[in-house]
């Protein structure tokens, strides 16, 4: 195995995961939702201020951890990847 | 309160003329530049990553998105807004998973990258079948929402409606390809972002811009279970069933993915799905305020006497807090989207036809460039002459089920061939296509014994299979099948390639081979 090839197994087995675990992440807190939505009706209900119900707050930070989880892929991605990447091109290694 | 709905809106059709000759003039100025199948599919992939994260978002936010999902909150409260949620938490998957090997490793279609270290034929056939199965469920919502959404507006018959945006997307995608359906979709996408913006502003006015003052003032009204999760999802294996569909079947949209073919390079696909997202959420953020303010604003009653399933409570909302001229401005919107939408899909199905059947099977590859570009475009108008057919036979089908539907099969069939493909070694030619057919028969199967055809439309007691959505037994049953199918026919080639293909994933396809 040429020294290129090791370094992009390792850059490929990085990539990897990092995505199962934002990927699982995602899945846990969307499923998570749903699950409440599912079973705790009341709970989800209660208001905790006048008009914020629990059920919507939890909606509005789903949508939020889309966002940040996209975030923190993207900064590894931009940064360390594609310096990786860069570099893999250029020496081979 | 009375509504000027139904009858034509002066203001409606001006707007809808305007965005019409501005997206023709898009197409001829794209049409000038369209000359090869490289731009007719992939818009010369010169787009970039703001650019096509507005043209993902308009290619996503559909009418089911804007008026759907506005309309369940209206009449349901919150149940609408897992909707809201379940259409955005695809987009992390695509971010991490699809997006960027997608793009080192196609040219057009998804199917480029399932076939890429197998055996083209039978993939490509397969991959073939899927797509179109969904484009179709896809293109019916899309068509029957139009038809009723402009006979309501400007006051023309369904049919008339539906040869309308017939013919115009046809345009768009005939003749300015890829380049124009794209700036079709950022405009759309503009035009959606800024009217919804603006509503759901002109709501706020009314309670002093704070959205819990009028969240507050409809559970006071309609009572406190409006912001509580009530009956829509009454059953807990449907809602997980629906909301693995719809978390999944975004990264197995045919449309969707071949956006990512419009970029230069991989870095350029990652920034456009943050844009995408960005902008997505946003306005899944702003369909919370839009569906209680028309509950509040327009009320429950008046809503449903001008439509049943409530798809019209943002353009009443529109004319309750802007008047007619607002109403149809937002009408013109509401069209311009699913236009947009139209056009991207039949483009997709027209490259499944003409990339994947035509010039990789039955031409094993080697069709010359006029012949691919011609066999495109023939392939776009049979797919435009499809859509309007589809449009006008199923007349009266409920929209968002449909597209829910669209969305499992997308999982089930695309999906999982997609990620294994790229992520797992011992994937197999066989384990591709029995994946992928399976994913798609059985979801269609397993449509047709739900309840919704077996009880609401077939009028039978009980059906067979209990699930309104499959995509909690099809997606698992696709993978299954998948990885067993593989396990069972090794194929050496296939496992051999897999290096030269992570060397590509990651270097891009401008990069030396090992």
């Amino acid at each position: 195995m040429s020294e290129k090839q090791r370094a992009l197994e390792a850059l490929a087995a990085a990539q990897w995961k990092l995505a199962l675990r934002l990927t699982a992440a995602m899945m846990a807190v969307y499923f998570g939702f749903i699950l409440l939505v599912a079973w705790a009706k009341p709970l989800l209900g209660r208001q905790l201020v006048p008009g914020l119900s629990l059920g919507i707050l939890l909606g509005a930070l789903v949508i939020v951890t889309a966002w940040i989880l996209i975030w923190i892929y993207v900064r590894w991605a931009n940064s360390h990847y594609d310096a990786t990447v860069t570099r893999i091109r250029e020496t081979g290694r | 309160m009375s509504t000027s709905l139904g009858s034509p809106n002066v203001a409606a059709i001006f707007f809808f003329f305007l965005f019409v000759s501005v997206t023709l003039a898009i197409t001829y100025w794209a049409a000038r530049r369209t000359r090869s199948t490289e731009h007719f599919y992939a818009a010369g992939r010169s787009v970039t990553g703001l650019q096509n994260g507005l043209a993902l978002a308009g290619d996503y936010m559909s009418a089911a998105s804007f008026l759907g999902i506005a309309g369940l909150v209206a009449l349901s409260g919150f149940d609408g807004l897992i909707y809201s949620i379940g259409f955005l938490v695809g987009w992390p998957v695509v971010m991490f998973l699809i997006a960027e090997p997608l793009r080192n490793l196609g040219r057009y279609t998804f199917s480029d990258v399932v076939a890429y270290r197998l055996r083209q034929t039978p993939v490509r056939i397969a991959a073939a079948i899927g797509t179109l199965a969904v484009v179709t469920f896809y293109l019916i919502a899309q068509m029957v929402g139009a038809g009723n959404l402009i006979k309501l507006l400007f006051g023309i018959p369904y049919e008339w409606a539906i040869v309308i945006v017939g013919a115009v997307m046809m345009a768009y995608v005939l003749f300015g390809g890829m380049l124009a359906t794209t700036w079709v979709q950022i405009v759309k996408a503009v035009l959606l972002l800024g009217g919804a913006l603006i509503l759901a502003v002109m709501v706020l006015l009314r309670f002093s811009m704070n959205p819990l003052a009028l969240f507050a003032n409809a559970a006071e009204r309609f009572g406190a279970q409006v912001l509580a999760p009530g009956q829509l999802v009454a059953d807990p294996l449907d809602a997980l069933s629906l909301g693995i569909a719809l978390m999944l079947g975004t990264a197995g949209l045919p449309h969707i993915l071949m956006r990512f073919y419009t970029v230069p390079d991989a870095k350029t696909a990652r920034s456009s799905v943050s844009y995408a997202t960005a902008f997505i959420g946003f306005f899944y953020l702003l369909t919370f305020i839009l569906g209680f303010g028309a509950m509040v604003i327009v009320g429950p009653d008046a809503i449903k006497a001008v439509d049943k399933g409530g798809n019209m409570a943002a353009p009443l909302l529109a004319e309750a807090v802007g008047g007619e001229g607002f109403l149809g401005f937002i009408a013109a919107v509401a069209f311009a989207t699913i236009l947009a939408v139209v056009a991207g899909l039949t483009l997709s199905g027209a490259a499944a036809l003409s990339h994947d059947l035509w010039v990789n099977v039955v031409r094993a590859g080697k069709a010359p460039e006029h012949e691919q570009f011609l066999v495109a475009r023939v392939a776009a108008i049979v797919g435009g002459l499809v859509s309007v057919a589809l449009g006008i036979v199923f007349k009266g089908e409920n929209v968002a089920y449909m597209v829910g539907l669209a969305f499992a099969i997308a999982a089930s069939a695309n999906f999982p061939a997609l990620v294994l493909s790229v992520f797992w070694k011992p994937f197999t030619t066989r384990g591709a296509q029995a994946s992928m057919l399976v994913g798609t028969f059985s979801a269609l199967l397993l449509i047709f014994l739900s309840p919704t055809i077996q009880v609401s439309v077939l009028g039978r007691a009980e059906a067979p299979f209990p699930l309104r959505n499959p995509g909690l037994v099809t997606i698992p049953l696709s993978f299954l099948v998948g990885m067993v199918v593989s396990l069972l026919t090794k194929e050496r080639e296939a496992a051999e390639n897999f290096d030269a293909m992570q060397h590509r994933l990651h270097l891009g396809p401008e990069a030396d081979q090992v």
